[in-house]
Protein backbone atom coordinates (compact mmCIF):
# COMPACT_ATOMS: atom_id res chain seq x y z
CA UNK A 1 0.00 0.00 0.00
CA UNK A 2 1.24 3.45 -0.84
CA UNK A 3 1.60 5.98 1.89
CA UNK A 4 -1.26 8.43 2.17
CA UNK A 5 -0.97 12.08 3.04
CA UNK A 6 -2.72 14.65 5.23
CA UNK A 7 -1.71 14.93 8.85
CA UNK A 8 -3.27 17.95 10.32
CA UNK A 9 -5.28 18.87 13.33
CA UNK A 10 -8.98 18.67 12.61
CA UNK A 11 -11.11 21.29 14.25
CA UNK A 12 -14.88 21.48 14.46
CA UNK A 13 -16.33 24.26 12.35
CA UNK A 14 -19.83 25.62 12.18
CA UNK A 15 -21.25 25.03 8.71
CA UNK A 16 -24.36 26.73 7.40
CA UNK A 17 -26.75 24.79 5.21
CA UNK A 18 -27.25 27.09 2.23
CA UNK A 19 -29.39 24.81 0.07
CA UNK A 20 -30.86 21.33 0.05
CA UNK A 21 -32.28 19.21 -2.74
CA UNK A 22 -33.77 15.74 -3.03
CA UNK A 23 -31.78 13.34 -5.20
CA UNK A 24 -34.31 10.53 -4.74
CA UNK A 25 -37.36 10.25 -2.46
CA UNK A 26 -35.03 9.13 0.33
CA UNK A 27 -31.69 10.83 -0.36
CA UNK A 28 -31.00 14.48 -0.01
CA UNK A 29 -28.03 16.63 -0.90
CA UNK A 30 -27.05 19.34 1.57
CA UNK A 31 -25.02 22.27 0.35
CA UNK A 32 -22.79 23.50 3.16
CA UNK A 33 -21.01 26.77 3.52
CA UNK A 34 -18.01 26.03 5.72
CA UNK A 35 -15.86 29.00 6.75
CA UNK A 36 -12.16 28.52 6.03
CA UNK A 37 -12.67 25.11 4.50
CA UNK A 38 -9.13 23.97 3.61
CA UNK A 39 -10.27 22.15 0.46
CA UNK A 40 -10.55 18.43 -0.15
CA UNK A 41 -9.68 15.61 -2.50
CA UNK A 42 -12.31 13.56 -4.25
CA UNK A 43 -13.14 10.57 -2.02
CA UNK A 44 -12.56 12.22 1.34
CA UNK A 45 -15.32 12.54 3.91
CA UNK A 46 -16.27 14.85 6.72
CA UNK A 47 -17.70 14.19 10.15
CA UNK A 48 -20.92 15.79 11.31
CA UNK A 49 -21.73 16.39 14.96
CA UNK A 50 -25.25 17.08 16.15
CA UNK A 51 -26.08 18.35 19.62
CA UNK A 52 -29.48 18.11 21.31
CA UNK A 53 -30.71 20.80 23.71
CA UNK A 54 -29.60 18.81 26.72
CA UNK A 55 -26.09 18.35 25.35
CA UNK A 56 -26.55 14.83 23.94
CA UNK A 57 -24.38 14.43 20.85
CA UNK A 58 -24.17 12.14 17.85
CA UNK A 59 -21.44 12.02 15.21
CA UNK A 60 -21.45 10.40 11.76
CA UNK A 61 -19.26 10.40 8.66
CA UNK A 62 -20.44 11.55 5.22
CA UNK A 63 -18.52 11.43 1.99
CA UNK A 64 -18.07 14.68 0.19
CA UNK A 65 -20.02 14.60 -3.05
CA UNK A 66 -18.72 17.77 -4.66
CA UNK A 67 -15.43 18.54 -6.33
CA UNK A 68 -13.54 21.46 -4.89
CA UNK A 69 -13.16 24.39 -7.27
CA UNK A 70 -11.01 26.31 -4.82
CA UNK A 71 -13.85 28.14 -3.11
CA UNK A 72 -17.57 27.71 -2.79
CA UNK A 73 -19.65 25.30 -0.77
CA UNK A 74 -19.21 21.62 0.01
CA UNK A 75 -21.94 19.11 -0.76
CA UNK A 76 -22.86 15.84 0.92
CA UNK A 77 -25.65 13.42 -0.01
CA UNK A 78 -27.40 11.57 2.75
CA UNK A 79 -29.45 8.41 2.36
CA UNK A 80 -32.25 8.18 4.94
CA UNK A 81 -32.20 5.05 7.10
CA UNK A 82 -35.73 4.88 8.50
CA UNK A 83 -34.60 3.79 11.95
CA UNK A 84 -31.37 5.77 11.95
CA UNK A 85 -30.45 8.48 14.40
CA UNK A 86 -28.67 11.05 12.24
CA UNK A 87 -29.61 10.43 8.61
CA UNK A 88 -33.39 11.09 9.01
CA UNK A 89 -32.50 14.36 10.72
CA UNK A 90 -30.29 15.41 7.81
CA UNK A 91 -32.83 14.36 5.17
CA UNK A 92 -36.07 15.49 6.82
CA UNK A 93 -35.42 18.11 9.49
CA UNK A 94 -32.51 20.31 8.47
CA UNK A 95 -33.43 23.34 6.38
CA UNK A 96 -31.40 26.03 4.63
CA UNK A 97 -30.24 28.53 7.23
CA UNK A 98 -29.61 25.85 9.88
CA UNK A 99 -26.13 25.35 11.27
CA UNK A 100 -24.37 22.07 11.95
CA UNK A 101 -20.88 21.25 13.15
CA UNK A 102 -18.47 19.57 10.77
CA UNK A 103 -14.84 18.64 10.69
CA UNK A 104 -12.68 17.45 7.89
CA UNK A 105 -11.70 16.63 5.32
CA UNK A 106 -10.86 13.15 6.60
CA UNK A 107 -9.16 10.30 4.78
CA UNK A 108 -6.13 10.18 2.52
CA UNK A 109 -6.37 6.70 1.06
CA UNK A 110 -9.72 6.36 -0.69
CA UNK A 111 -8.98 9.42 -2.83
CA UNK A 112 -8.49 10.18 -6.48
CA UNK A 113 -6.15 12.98 -7.49
CA UNK A 114 -6.77 14.72 -10.80
CA UNK A 115 -3.04 14.45 -11.56
CA UNK A 116 -3.31 10.64 -11.73
CA UNK A 117 -3.23 9.24 -15.26
CA UNK A 118 -4.19 5.57 -14.86
CA UNK A 119 -7.63 4.43 -16.06
CA UNK A 120 -10.16 4.39 -13.25
CA UNK A 121 -12.83 1.83 -12.47
CA UNK A 122 -15.53 2.89 -10.05
CA UNK A 123 -17.87 0.31 -8.53
CA UNK A 124 -20.73 1.78 -6.52
CA UNK A 125 -23.46 0.12 -4.48
CA UNK A 126 -26.36 2.32 -3.37
CA UNK A 127 -25.26 5.50 -1.59
CA UNK A 128 -21.66 4.31 -2.06
CA UNK A 129 -21.82 6.29 -5.28
CA UNK A 130 -21.28 9.54 -3.34
CA UNK A 131 -17.45 9.64 -3.10
CA UNK A 132 -17.20 8.16 -6.60
CA UNK A 133 -19.39 10.98 -7.91
CA UNK A 134 -16.92 13.40 -6.35
CA UNK A 135 -14.18 11.70 -8.43
CA UNK A 136 -16.21 12.02 -11.63
CA UNK A 137 -16.89 15.67 -10.84
CA UNK A 138 -13.24 16.35 -9.98
CA UNK A 139 -12.14 14.85 -13.28
CA UNK A 140 -14.62 17.00 -15.12
CA UNK A 141 -13.65 20.13 -13.19
CA UNK A 142 -9.99 19.62 -14.07
CA UNK A 143 -10.87 18.97 -17.72
CA UNK A 144 -9.32 15.52 -17.26
CA UNK A 145 -9.13 12.91 -20.01
CA UNK A 146 -8.37 9.89 -17.83
CA UNK A 147 -10.47 6.92 -18.98
CA UNK A 148 -13.20 6.47 -16.33
CA UNK A 149 -15.81 3.78 -15.99
CA UNK A 150 -18.54 3.66 -13.38
CA UNK A 151 -20.63 0.59 -12.66
CA UNK A 152 -23.46 1.64 -10.36
CA UNK A 153 -25.53 -1.04 -8.66
CA UNK A 154 -28.83 0.27 -7.35
CA UNK A 155 -32.22 -1.21 -6.49
CA UNK A 156 -34.57 0.65 -8.79
CA UNK A 157 -34.43 3.69 -11.08
CA UNK A 158 -36.14 5.72 -8.31
CA UNK A 159 -33.22 4.95 -5.97
CA UNK A 160 -30.41 6.10 -8.27
CA UNK A 161 -28.57 9.15 -6.96
CA UNK A 162 -27.44 11.72 -9.53
CA UNK A 163 -29.10 9.68 -12.29
CA UNK A 164 -29.64 12.58 -14.63
CA UNK A 165 -26.20 14.09 -14.14
CA UNK A 166 -24.58 10.69 -14.63
CA UNK A 167 -26.45 10.13 -17.90
CA UNK A 168 -25.53 13.60 -19.10
CA UNK A 169 -21.88 13.23 -18.16
CA UNK A 170 -21.83 9.77 -19.74
CA UNK A 171 -22.76 11.49 -23.01
CA UNK A 172 -20.75 14.70 -22.64
CA UNK A 173 -17.61 13.99 -20.59
CA UNK A 174 -15.40 12.28 -23.10
CA UNK A 175 -13.86 9.08 -21.84
CA UNK A 176 -16.45 8.52 -19.11
CA UNK A 177 -18.71 5.47 -19.34
CA UNK A 178 -21.58 4.90 -16.97
CA UNK A 179 -23.29 1.54 -16.54
CA UNK A 180 -26.25 0.97 -14.23
CA UNK A 181 -27.01 -2.42 -12.69
CA UNK A 182 -30.62 -2.61 -11.41
CA UNK A 183 -30.99 -5.16 -8.65
CA UNK A 184 -34.78 -5.08 -7.98
CA UNK A 185 -36.53 -3.26 -10.79
CA UNK A 186 -35.15 -2.11 -14.15
CA UNK A 187 -36.54 0.75 -16.25
CA UNK A 188 -39.25 -0.33 -18.73
CA UNK A 189 -36.98 -0.09 -21.74
CA UNK A 190 -34.11 -2.00 -20.09
CA UNK A 191 -33.18 -5.10 -22.11
CA UNK A 192 -32.33 -7.32 -19.10
CA UNK A 193 -34.19 -8.48 -16.00
CA UNK A 194 -32.92 -6.99 -12.71
CA UNK A 195 -29.90 -8.77 -11.24
CA UNK A 196 -27.03 -8.31 -8.86
CA UNK A 197 -23.63 -7.23 -10.07
CA UNK A 198 -21.74 -10.29 -11.35
CA UNK A 199 -18.35 -11.16 -12.79
CA UNK A 200 -19.67 -10.86 -16.34
CA UNK A 201 -20.84 -7.30 -15.69
CA UNK A 202 -17.54 -6.26 -14.15
CA UNK A 203 -15.66 -7.95 -16.97
CA UNK A 204 -17.80 -6.36 -19.69
CA UNK A 205 -18.14 -2.83 -18.34
CA UNK A 206 -14.95 -2.52 -16.31
CA UNK A 207 -11.35 -2.33 -17.53
CA UNK A 208 -9.28 -5.42 -18.21
CA UNK A 209 -6.67 -5.98 -15.47
CA UNK A 210 -3.77 -5.50 -17.89
CA UNK A 211 -4.83 -1.85 -18.29
CA UNK A 212 -3.85 -1.58 -14.62
CA UNK A 213 -6.76 0.62 -13.62
CA UNK A 214 -7.10 2.15 -10.19
CA UNK A 215 -10.26 0.60 -8.76
CA UNK A 216 -12.47 2.28 -6.19
CA UNK A 217 -15.23 0.22 -4.62
CA UNK A 218 -17.76 1.79 -2.27
CA UNK A 219 -21.08 0.74 -0.80
CA UNK A 220 -22.56 -1.49 1.87
CA UNK A 221 -20.19 -4.10 3.29
CA UNK A 222 -21.58 -7.10 1.42
CA UNK A 223 -21.46 -5.20 -1.87
CA UNK A 224 -17.86 -4.15 -1.30
CA UNK A 225 -16.77 -7.65 -0.29
CA UNK A 226 -18.39 -9.21 -3.35
CA UNK A 227 -17.26 -6.59 -5.84
CA UNK A 228 -13.66 -6.47 -4.56
CA UNK A 229 -13.46 -10.28 -4.62
CA UNK A 230 -14.64 -10.23 -8.26
CA UNK A 231 -11.93 -7.76 -9.20
CA UNK A 232 -9.29 -9.95 -7.56
CA UNK A 233 -10.71 -13.04 -9.27
CA UNK A 234 -10.56 -11.26 -12.63
CA UNK A 235 -6.87 -10.66 -12.06
CA UNK A 236 -6.75 -7.09 -10.78
CA UNK A 237 -3.82 -6.26 -8.53
CA UNK A 238 -5.20 -6.06 -4.96
CA UNK A 239 -2.90 -3.08 -4.38
CA UNK A 240 -4.86 -1.11 -6.95
CA UNK A 241 -8.22 -1.83 -5.35
CA UNK A 242 -9.33 0.67 -2.74
CA UNK A 243 -12.48 0.11 -0.77
CA UNK A 244 -14.75 2.10 1.47
CA UNK A 245 -17.51 0.46 3.43
CA UNK A 246 -20.56 2.35 4.58
CA UNK A 247 -21.57 -0.20 7.19
CA UNK A 248 -24.92 -1.91 6.84
CA UNK A 249 -25.53 -5.23 5.19
CA UNK B 1 -19.34 25.26 23.19
CA UNK B 2 -21.19 23.18 20.64
CA UNK B 3 -24.10 24.73 18.80
CA UNK B 4 -27.51 23.19 19.36
CA UNK B 5 -28.93 21.44 16.32
CA UNK B 6 -32.49 22.73 15.94
CA UNK B 7 -34.98 19.91 16.22
CA UNK B 8 -32.41 17.22 17.00
CA UNK B 9 -33.43 15.00 19.89
CA UNK B 10 -31.30 12.00 19.12
CA UNK B 11 -32.54 8.48 19.19
CA UNK B 12 -30.74 7.53 22.40
CA UNK B 13 -30.95 3.88 22.16
CA UNK B 14 -30.19 2.20 25.45
CA UNK B 15 -26.45 2.64 25.76
CA UNK B 16 -24.70 0.46 28.32
CA UNK B 17 -22.53 2.38 30.79
CA UNK B 18 -19.45 0.41 29.78
CA UNK B 19 -19.35 2.00 26.30
CA UNK B 20 -16.71 4.64 25.60
CA UNK B 21 -18.10 8.08 24.70
CA UNK B 22 -19.69 8.38 21.24
CA UNK B 23 -19.90 4.62 20.68
CA UNK B 24 -23.03 2.62 19.96
CA UNK B 25 -23.65 -1.05 20.38
CA UNK B 26 -23.44 -3.10 17.19
CA UNK B 27 -25.29 -6.36 16.96
CA UNK B 28 -23.69 -7.45 13.72
CA UNK B 29 -19.94 -7.42 13.09
CA UNK B 30 -19.18 -4.60 10.65
CA UNK B 31 -16.20 -4.93 8.34
CA UNK B 32 -13.85 -2.07 7.55
CA UNK B 33 -10.63 -2.28 5.62
CA UNK B 34 -8.79 -0.36 2.97
CA UNK B 35 -8.80 -2.96 0.21
CA UNK B 36 -10.04 -6.37 -0.78
CA UNK B 37 -9.84 -9.23 1.70
CA UNK B 38 -6.56 -11.16 1.32
CA UNK B 39 -6.97 -14.92 1.50
CA UNK B 40 -3.85 -16.58 2.88
CA UNK B 41 -3.50 -20.36 2.71
CA UNK B 42 -2.38 -21.75 6.05
CA UNK B 43 0.60 -23.56 4.54
CA UNK B 44 1.93 -20.19 3.34
CA UNK B 45 1.19 -18.29 6.53
CA UNK B 46 4.09 -16.94 8.62
CA UNK B 47 4.44 -14.55 11.49
CA UNK B 48 7.79 -12.79 11.91
CA UNK B 49 9.16 -10.46 14.54
CA UNK B 50 12.14 -8.39 13.37
CA UNK B 51 14.02 -6.73 16.19
CA UNK B 52 15.85 -3.42 16.05
CA UNK B 53 19.10 -5.34 15.48
CA UNK B 54 17.60 -7.13 12.48
CA UNK B 55 17.21 -10.44 14.24
CA UNK B 56 14.24 -12.43 12.96
CA UNK B 57 11.89 -14.81 14.76
CA UNK B 58 9.48 -16.65 12.52
CA UNK B 59 6.61 -19.00 13.28
CA UNK B 60 4.73 -20.97 10.66
CA UNK B 61 1.10 -21.93 11.21
CA UNK B 62 1.94 -25.25 12.86
CA UNK B 63 4.49 -23.73 15.20
CA UNK B 64 2.23 -20.81 15.95
CA UNK B 65 -0.85 -22.83 16.81
CA UNK B 66 1.32 -25.15 18.94
CA UNK B 67 2.08 -22.21 21.25
CA UNK B 68 -0.02 -21.95 24.43
CA UNK B 69 -3.28 -20.21 23.52
CA UNK B 70 -5.80 -18.34 25.64
CA UNK B 71 -9.54 -17.76 25.48
CA UNK B 72 -10.24 -14.07 25.67
CA UNK B 73 -13.58 -12.33 26.23
CA UNK B 74 -13.33 -8.60 25.64
CA UNK B 75 -15.17 -5.50 24.42
CA UNK B 76 -14.03 -4.01 21.12
CA UNK B 77 -14.44 -0.45 19.89
CA UNK B 78 -14.19 0.76 16.30
CA UNK B 79 -13.31 4.34 15.44
CA UNK B 80 -16.41 4.44 13.21
CA UNK B 81 -18.38 4.32 16.49
CA UNK B 82 -19.63 0.79 16.83
CA UNK B 83 -18.66 -1.34 19.80
CA UNK B 84 -19.25 -4.98 20.54
CA UNK B 85 -19.32 -6.20 24.11
CA UNK B 86 -18.16 -9.56 25.33
CA UNK B 87 -16.63 -10.89 22.11
CA UNK B 88 -14.82 -14.19 22.51
CA UNK B 89 -11.53 -15.03 20.83
CA UNK B 90 -8.78 -17.59 21.03
CA UNK B 91 -5.20 -16.61 20.42
CA UNK B 92 -1.61 -16.41 21.55
CA UNK B 93 -0.68 -13.69 24.04
CA UNK B 94 1.99 -11.32 22.75
CA UNK B 95 3.82 -12.03 26.04
CA UNK B 96 4.27 -15.61 24.84
CA UNK B 97 5.94 -14.46 21.62
CA UNK B 98 8.25 -12.11 23.45
CA UNK B 99 9.51 -14.89 25.70
CA UNK B 100 11.66 -15.79 22.69
CA UNK B 101 12.50 -12.27 21.53
CA UNK B 102 15.18 -9.95 22.87
CA UNK B 103 14.37 -6.28 22.23
CA UNK B 104 15.01 -2.94 23.87
CA UNK B 105 12.81 -1.00 21.45
CA UNK B 106 9.69 0.72 22.76
CA UNK B 107 7.53 0.69 19.65
CA UNK B 108 6.13 -1.90 17.32
CA UNK B 109 5.00 -1.56 13.74
CA UNK B 110 2.51 -4.31 13.02
CA UNK B 111 2.54 -5.47 9.39
CA UNK B 112 -0.14 -7.33 7.48
CA UNK B 113 -0.57 -9.40 4.36
CA UNK B 114 -1.82 -6.86 1.83
CA UNK B 115 0.53 -4.14 3.10
CA UNK B 116 -1.41 -2.62 6.01
CA UNK B 117 0.61 -1.28 8.94
CA UNK B 118 -0.21 0.17 12.35
CA UNK B 119 2.02 1.39 15.18
CA UNK B 120 1.65 0.48 18.86
CA UNK B 121 3.82 1.06 21.92
CA UNK B 122 5.25 -2.30 23.03
CA UNK B 123 3.95 -1.82 26.56
CA UNK B 124 0.41 -1.79 25.15
CA UNK B 125 0.96 -5.29 23.82
CA UNK B 126 2.46 -6.90 26.92
CA UNK B 127 1.13 -7.97 30.33
CA UNK B 128 -1.92 -9.72 28.95
CA UNK B 129 -3.17 -6.71 27.01
CA UNK B 130 -2.93 -8.07 23.45
CA UNK B 131 -3.02 -11.27 21.42
CA UNK B 132 -2.66 -12.70 17.96
CA UNK B 133 -6.13 -14.20 17.61
CA UNK B 134 -7.06 -16.99 15.25
CA UNK B 135 -10.52 -17.99 16.45
CA UNK B 136 -13.64 -15.92 16.91
CA UNK B 137 -16.67 -17.31 18.70
CA UNK B 138 -15.23 -20.81 18.62
CA UNK B 139 -14.68 -20.80 14.84
CA UNK B 140 -11.54 -20.19 12.79
CA UNK B 141 -11.31 -16.45 12.19
CA UNK B 142 -13.08 -15.60 8.92
CA UNK B 143 -10.92 -13.84 6.27
CA UNK B 144 -13.27 -10.81 6.33
CA UNK B 145 -12.43 -10.31 9.98
CA UNK B 146 -8.72 -10.79 9.53
CA UNK B 147 -8.26 -14.57 9.36
CA UNK B 148 -6.14 -16.65 9.50
CA UNK B 149 -4.91 -14.40 12.33
CA UNK B 150 -5.23 -10.83 13.48
CA UNK B 151 -3.85 -8.67 16.20
CA UNK B 152 -6.28 -8.09 19.07
CA UNK B 153 -5.69 -5.01 21.23
CA UNK B 154 -9.07 -4.43 22.83
CA UNK B 155 -8.14 -1.32 24.81
CA UNK B 156 -7.34 0.67 21.65
CA UNK B 157 -9.56 1.56 18.70
CA UNK B 158 -9.92 -1.45 16.48
CA UNK B 159 -7.88 -0.15 13.55
CA UNK B 160 -4.87 -0.98 15.78
CA UNK B 161 -5.98 -4.62 15.81
CA UNK B 162 -4.39 -5.28 12.41
CA UNK B 163 -6.16 -7.91 10.34
CA UNK B 164 -4.16 -10.54 8.41
CA UNK B 165 -1.18 -9.68 10.59
CA UNK B 166 2.10 -11.20 9.44
CA UNK B 167 4.69 -9.61 11.66
CA UNK B 168 6.10 -6.95 13.97
CA UNK B 169 9.00 -4.64 13.31
CA UNK B 170 10.55 -3.25 16.49
CA UNK B 171 11.30 0.50 16.46
CA UNK B 172 13.11 2.82 18.84
CA UNK B 173 10.94 5.75 17.77
CA UNK B 174 7.21 5.83 17.17
CA UNK B 175 6.29 6.06 13.49
CA UNK B 176 2.86 6.39 11.92
CA UNK B 177 1.32 3.34 10.27
CA UNK B 178 -1.19 3.30 7.46
CA UNK B 179 -4.20 5.12 8.96
CA UNK B 180 -2.03 7.12 11.35
CA UNK B 181 -0.26 8.54 8.30
CA UNK B 182 -3.66 9.43 6.88
CA UNK B 183 -4.56 11.60 9.85
CA UNK B 184 -5.66 9.09 12.46
CA UNK B 185 -4.41 9.33 16.02
CA UNK B 186 -1.00 7.85 16.86
CA UNK B 187 -2.33 6.07 19.95
CA UNK B 188 -6.12 5.68 19.61
CA UNK B 189 -7.59 5.41 23.11
CA UNK B 190 -11.39 5.04 22.72
CA UNK B 191 -12.06 6.30 26.25
CA UNK B 192 -10.37 9.58 25.37
CA UNK B 193 -11.88 9.63 21.86
CA UNK B 194 -8.48 9.78 20.19
CA UNK B 195 -9.77 9.43 16.66
CA UNK B 196 -7.74 11.83 14.61
CA UNK B 197 -4.35 13.46 14.81
CA UNK B 198 -4.51 16.14 17.48
CA UNK B 199 -7.53 14.73 19.39
C1 LIG C 1 -16.36 6.99 5.56
C2 LIG C 1 -17.86 6.96 5.56
C3 LIG C 1 -18.55 7.68 4.60
C4 LIG C 1 -19.94 7.68 4.58
N1 LIG C 1 -20.59 8.40 3.61
C5 LIG C 1 -21.93 8.39 3.56
C6 LIG C 1 -22.62 9.13 2.54
O1 LIG C 1 -22.02 9.78 1.69
N2 LIG C 1 -23.98 9.09 2.53
C7 LIG C 1 -24.68 8.37 3.46
O2 LIG C 1 -25.92 8.41 3.41
N3 LIG C 1 -24.05 7.66 4.44
C8 LIG C 1 -22.69 7.66 4.50
N4 LIG C 1 -22.05 6.95 5.50
C9 LIG C 1 -22.85 6.27 6.53
C10 LIG C 1 -23.19 7.28 7.64
O3 LIG C 1 -22.01 7.61 8.35
C11 LIG C 1 -24.18 6.74 8.67
O4 LIG C 1 -23.73 5.49 9.12
C12 LIG C 1 -25.58 6.59 8.11
O5 LIG C 1 -26.07 7.84 7.66
C13 LIG C 1 -26.52 6.02 9.16
O6 LIG C 1 -26.52 6.85 10.29
P1 LIG C 1 -27.81 6.99 11.18
O7 LIG C 1 -27.44 7.80 12.35
O8 LIG C 1 -28.98 7.46 10.37
O9 LIG C 1 -28.13 5.52 11.58
P2 LIG C 1 -27.71 4.82 12.94
O10 LIG C 1 -28.54 5.36 14.05
O11 LIG C 1 -26.25 4.86 13.10
O12 LIG C 1 -28.17 3.37 12.62
C14 LIG C 1 -27.53 2.60 11.59
C15 LIG C 1 -28.13 1.21 11.61
O13 LIG C 1 -27.72 0.58 12.80
C16 LIG C 1 -28.84 0.23 13.56
N5 LIG C 1 -28.58 0.63 14.96
C17 LIG C 1 -27.81 1.62 15.39
N6 LIG C 1 -27.77 1.65 16.72
C18 LIG C 1 -28.54 0.66 17.14
C19 LIG C 1 -28.90 0.17 18.42
N7 LIG C 1 -28.42 0.69 19.57
N8 LIG C 1 -29.72 -0.86 18.48
C20 LIG C 1 -30.19 -1.40 17.35
N9 LIG C 1 -29.87 -1.00 16.12
C21 LIG C 1 -29.07 0.02 16.01
C22 LIG C 1 -30.02 0.99 13.00
O14 LIG C 1 -31.18 0.21 13.07
C23 LIG C 1 -29.63 1.26 11.59
O15 LIG C 1 -30.12 0.28 10.71
C24 LIG C 1 -20.66 6.93 5.53
C25 LIG C 1 -19.96 6.19 6.49
C26 LIG C 1 -18.59 6.19 6.51
C27 LIG C 1 -17.86 5.38 7.56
Amino acid sequence: MARAAVSRRLTWRVATVVAARWETPSARTLVLDIPEWPGHLAGQHLDIRLTAEDGYQAQRSYSIASAWPGDGPVEISVQRLEDGEVSPYLTDVVEPGDQIEVRGPVGGWFVWRDTATAPVLLLAGGSGVVPLMAMIRARSLAGGRQPFRLIYSVRTPEDALYAEELRRRGREDSGLDVRFVWTRKAPDDWPHPPKRIDVATVNTYGWPPDFQPDCFVCGPTTFVETAADMLVALGHDPKRIRTERFGGA
Amino acid sequence: MSIISRGFGGRRRESPPDLPPGQYLAHDFPVLSAGPTPRIPLDRWHFTIVTETGEKHTWDWKQFTALPAEEITVDIHCVTKWSKLGTTWKGVAIDTLFEEVESAADYVMAHSYGGYTTNVPLEDLLDGKAWIAYEYDGEPLHPEHGGPARLLIPHLYFWKSAKWVDGFRMMHEDEPGFWEDAGYHMYGDPWREQRYHGD
